[in-house]
């Protein structure tokens, strides 16, 4: 293995732990706004670490733009969406949890 | 080496039994949006399972029709049941409390209607064993013929040359769905879509986006994985994403060019049916040297209608008629 599988194996490694906090989050949390947060960090912080995490091991620059390409646009969807459901809870009056 | 194997089937497993479970838990679940959301969950990891049978034609189909756009026209006659309730007075919790009870009070006919999916069941699982493991079915005549189809990939010239008549069936049973919407004279939802900025934002970026790759999976279906429903489905999002987003169709669209594009792909498809049968005298028997023509000419109109089709279903009303009520 040489140095860039490594850093492979560590990025993608990283990833994962943010998609797992990101499930327990989901899974724990107690209501719709703590689990979005949660989520939304699984999704852009865990999925970049992956994208990384792969392009290293890319054969062309053309496949890490798309990797990059996918990042992005699950960026954009991911925080957009989840500004959505936020604002339809908050219109639909859930309240947000307090300790 | 073999850890990796391993490895793989260890996914492969999940993958299974993840099916398997998310089928059983959406058919069972007694609340309705629970249920829609397992199954577009079952849609994704379909198109996983597809992915690893190395079928990616059929990976991205699953992945666009049937978890996005089909999640999607779930999730609006939902909304559309629910605010229907909504004028009744009977909540959807409570309708569907209701709805499990009489379930749970008629067993019998639970049993009359799983008998034959069993049987059926039964007889596949059968068929499938009788299979020859090492039948290559008929792969082998794909490949002698390829060259005469007019495109490289041997999906594409299943689907739009060697059994044409399928695709052709296809659209033509996409369009029944949306005339028997259009027939039933379903009031539109009266509620205009509320304006976002961010659904603003997004729909603008996305959708020339999502037109270019429509158009890229158009153009590369003769190649490689692509086609005109994976294409057609990618353009429906994009119109969906408009109407979500609060864009209607002008009204100067909404009758007789609307209509020309809904039906474009199929009367083109049987027109080309018919020269054919009277050049050739075979249904759709394309001459080998005009076959990429063809083949390009009747995707690209079944993409243009599939995307309106899809897009209407999702509106689920005629949108000529939407403003006068």
């Amino acid at each position: 293995m040489t140095l860039s599988d490594y850093l492979s194996v560590l990025f993608l490694l990283a990833g994962a732990v943010f998609f797992l906090a990101g499930t327990v989050g989901l899974l724990r949390f107690p209501d719709v706004y703590t689990r979005l947060h949660a989520l939304t960090k699984a999704d852009n912080v865990g999925l970049g670490l992956i994208v990384i995490g792969l392009a290293m091991q890319a054969e062309s620059y053309a496949s890490v733009g798309k990797l990059l390409l996918i990042w992005l646009l699950v960026l954009l969807a991911g925080s957009s969406i989840s500004h959505l459901i936020a604002k339809k809870a908050l219109q639909k009056g859930v309240r947000m949890w307090r300790r | 080496m073999e850890a990796l194997s391993l490895l793989q089937w260890l996914i492969d497993g999940l993958i299974g039994i993840g099916l398997l479970w998310l089928a059983w838990r959406a058919l069972f679940c007694p609340e309705l949006f629970k249920a829609i959301v397992l199954f577009i969950a079952f849609g994704l990891l379909m198109t996983l399972a597809w992915v690893r049978l190395k079928a990616p034609d059929v990976a991205l189909a699953e992945v666009a029709i049937g978890a996005g756009l089909t999640g999607a026209l779930l999730l609006s006659s939902w909304a559309k049941l629910r605010d229907f309730d909504a004028n009744k007075g009977m909540g959807v919790r409570e309708k569907n409390r209701v709805q499990s009870e009489q379930k749970t009070k008629r067993p019998f006919f639970h049993w009359l209607s799983a008998t034959p999916v069993l049987l059926m069941a039964v007889g596949l699982g059968y068929g499938v064993l009788q299979l020859s493991p090492y039948a290559t079915g008929l792969s082998t005549a794909v490949a002698e013929n390829l060259d005469a189809s007019g495109v490289s990939n041997p999906v594409t010239a299943v689907l739009l040359n060697f059994r044409a008549y399928d695709t052709l069936l296809e659209i033509a049973v996409l369009l029944l769905a949306l005339i028997g919407i259009w027939s039933l004279e379903i009031r539109p939802s009266v509620r205009e879509a509320t304006l976002d900025p961010v659904l603003d934002l997004l729909a603008r970026l996305l959708t020339p986006l999502l037109l270019l790759v429509s158009a890229y999976l158009l153009w590369v279906g003769a190649h490689a994985s692509g086609g005109a429903f994976q294409a057609g489905s990618v353009l429906g999002a994009a119109g969906v994403l408009l109407i979500l987003a609060g864009w209607r169709l002008p009204l100067s669209l909404a009758g007789l060019p609307l209509r020309i594009t809904l039906v474009v792909g199929l009367s083109t498809f049987i027109a080309v049916a018919v020269l054919m049968m009277l050049d050739r005298g075979q249904l759709l028997a394309f001459p080998p040297s005009q076959a990429s023509l063809i083949i390009f000419v009747l995707e690209t109109t079944a993409t243009l209608s599939i995307a309106a089709i899809l897009a209407a279903l999702f509106l689920g009303s005629r949108p000529d008629h939407s403003e006068k009520i």
